[in-house]
């Protein structure tokens, strides 16, 4: 056989160096926030939602639940940012879903780029977005009296078990966005997901004694649960829910285990398509 | 001769379908090779196999003498891609699309942006360059497609399908861009299921049905390895069509098609002609035109397959990129 082409231009060698692989991460993270400023919609659901779900809950339900909106704040705050994450995963099988249907995911593969820098920047891109999020989420609920109990370093822990969780539970979110026909599906699918797995906890209310049996063992072993109650601990100290470290490591477990679930499942996934 | 992809064998499997079932193919470098078969033939997934997005079951591809599998990220260096959907970013504008694929590519960000200007300029996109590729029509995104494809100065191109949806206007402009990038010295890889298209820019053509190659050449080979020519007459009266086709069927020994006022046959020997001319003559029957063609591939398609390129079967995987695999 006969070789045709003189060298290329942007002659690569035969892998990607670690230096190259970071670069293409940042340029697809880079891509993943700069169409927020062509879809004004996007900052809306990252910004206004937040905002509305924290007002909403806590001054429609917190008089109810809390007595007060001010008693009730340190349980609704700890809870919305924590389902905030959740629903944040589902934006990473979102955006891929789209790629794929799209062809930009092709594109991408053609190109002499790291092979897992289309999904590590989406990812770092969705982290960048959720620590948005809560940033909103604590100035709102800091204006209408949210206090931190704790200390910053407290605050940091809580947001790295936050996005520990949510990078793990994001397999799940991969799998369904690297399964599903079309992205509508990978919505419909998270909503059906997220909502009773994030109000079947103790994010909105405490888990009540005179709740059937199955549903307070349910309601307690839920991994979400566990977030929120990790959270709580570390913004406004523990607040009979036990101890901090076991709910995190107990959260935290969970991810693992999902990840272990859903990582095979969609690398394989992934070869399906190859 | 060197060539820019030489293929041998590939085989591919989407769970029951086979989807290529041992396709050879070579491709001169700069030149432009056609790919022409139905829906569901197997020319996605041949694209797919040689631009390294999927692994063959069987055979082996080298695409700029580098190995598909062993050396995909090498082959990944020298090819640019369009595929059947375009595969821009729509949330981002034309500019942030190509600077994209700039930076991926190693390019500085004063390097990207000068690219990207140039490439839309050149793709008569820079009154859109600002604005979110979603508002782009069909034409358009195929455009910046392609530009997005070239940012590399890729060596070699595959097209898959590059004017299926777009209108006639499109079409052509775009087939001047593919003449434009094969004179610079780009070596070509397209599909299409328009023989036109083929006819129009491939310099060789292979023909694939049911994952198989089913013939190959060039135009005018295949043309002629459909043999003969055809006879067309065209009476200035319509109604002299039926004097016409005696007289035709007479000398050529085939039964003559009279569509619209135009009497054609096949022929096989040449020297008919001058036969049909003076008989037409004889019998008084004023000609307004009298031709000898070559079949068209459409014909020449129909006598390899047994069916036309239009009523084909539309089928199986490569359908859309989300099926299994595409």
């Amino acid at each position: 056989m006969t070789t045709a082409t003189p060298a290329a231009p942007l002659a690569p060698g035969r892998r990607v160096s670690p230096g190259t692989a970071a670069r293409n991460v940042a340029t697809l993270a880079w891509r993943n926030l700069v169409q927020i400023k062509h879809n004004p919609m996007e900052l809306i659901d990252l910004s206004v939602q937040p905002i509305m779900f924290v007002l909403l809950f806590a001054y429609v339900f917190g008089p109810a639940i809390g007595g007060t909106v001010q008693d009730y704040l340190p349980v609704v705050i700890p809870g919305i940012i924590a389902q905030n994450a959740l629903f944040a995963t589902m934006t990473t099988g979102f955006g891929l879903n789209v790629d794929i249907t799209k062809g930009v995911f092709d594109r991408l593969r053609s190109l002499p780029i790291a092979r897992s820098a289309p999904l590590t920047g989406r990812m770092l891109a969705d982290t960048v977005k959720q620590v948005w999020s809560m940033a909103v989420l604590l100035t709102v609920g800091f204006a209408i009296g949210f206090r931190i109990e704790t200390s910053p370093l407290h605050l940091l822990a809580a947001l790295l078990v936050l996005l520990a969780f949510t990078t793990l539970f994001a397999w799940a979110a991969v799998f369904i966005g690297l399964t599903a026909g079309e992205p509508e599906k990978v919505q419909i699918f998270g909503f059906t997901l997220i909502f009773p797995a994030s109000f079947l906890s103790s994010a909105f209310v405490p888990i009540s004694p005179q709740a059937p049996q199955a549903l307070q063992f349910i309601m307690r072993n839920n991994p979400m649960t566990h977030l929120v109650e990790a959270v709580r601990g570390l913004t406004v100290g523990e607040q009979g829910g036990g101890p901090v470290l076991e709910h995190a490591v107990i959260a935290l477990g969970w991810g693992v285990l999902i990840a272990a679930i859903f990582v095979p499942l969609s690398l394989r996934a992934f070869r399906r398509r190859i | 001769m060197t060539y820019a992809i030489q293929a041998e064998g590939l085989e591919k499997r989407f769970g029951g379908t086979r989807a290529l079932a041992g396709v050879d193919l070579v491709a001169r470098t700069g030149s432009v090779l056609g790919l022409l078969g139905p829906n569901g033939a197997g020319k996605t997934t041949t694209v797919r196999v040689l631009a390294t997005l999927i692994r063959p079951d069987a055979g082996r591809a080298l695409v700029g003498g580098y190995d598909v599998v062993a050396d995909a990220h090498r082959v990944r260096g020298l090819i640019g891609l369009t595929g059947q959907y375009a595969g821009v970013d729509e949330m981002l504008t034309g500019t942030e699309n190509l600077m994209m694929i700039g930076r991926l590519l190693g390019l500085s960000r004063r390097d990207a942006r000068r690219r990207a200007v140039e490439l839309l300029e050149r793709f008569g996109l820079t009154d859109a360059r600002d604005r979110a590729a979603k508002t782009y029509s069909g034409g358009m995104r195929r455009r910046l497609d392609l530009a997005a494809s070239l940012v590399g100065r890729p060596q070699i191109l595959f097209l898959d399908e590059p004017t299926t949806g777009l209108d006639p206007r499109s079409r052509g402009a775009l087939w001047d861009l593919v003449r434009g990038l094969a004179d610079d010295g780009v070596t070509v890889l397209l599909t299409t299921q328009y023989l036109e298209e083929a006819d129009q820019l491939a310099d060789d053509i292979v023909v694939i049905d049911h994952g198989r190659v089913i013939a190959r050449g060039t135009p005018d080979e295949l043309k002629a390895q459909v043999g003969g020519q055809v006879l067309e007459v065209r009476p200035v009266a319509e109604s002299d069509c039926a004097a016409v086709a005696r007289i035709v069927g007479e000398l050529t020994g085939a039964a003559p098609e009279t569509r619209d006022g135009l009497v054609s046959a096949p022929l096989s020997d040449p020297a008919v002609m001058p036969a049909v001319v003076r008989r037409l003559d004889d019998a008084g029957v004023p000609v307004g035109e009298l031709s000898l063609r070559r079949p068209s591939l459409d014909e020449v398609f129909f006598a390899l397959t047994g069916h036309h390129v239009d009523s084909a079967p539309a089928a199986e995987p490569e359908a859309a990129p989300a099926a299994a695999g595409g």
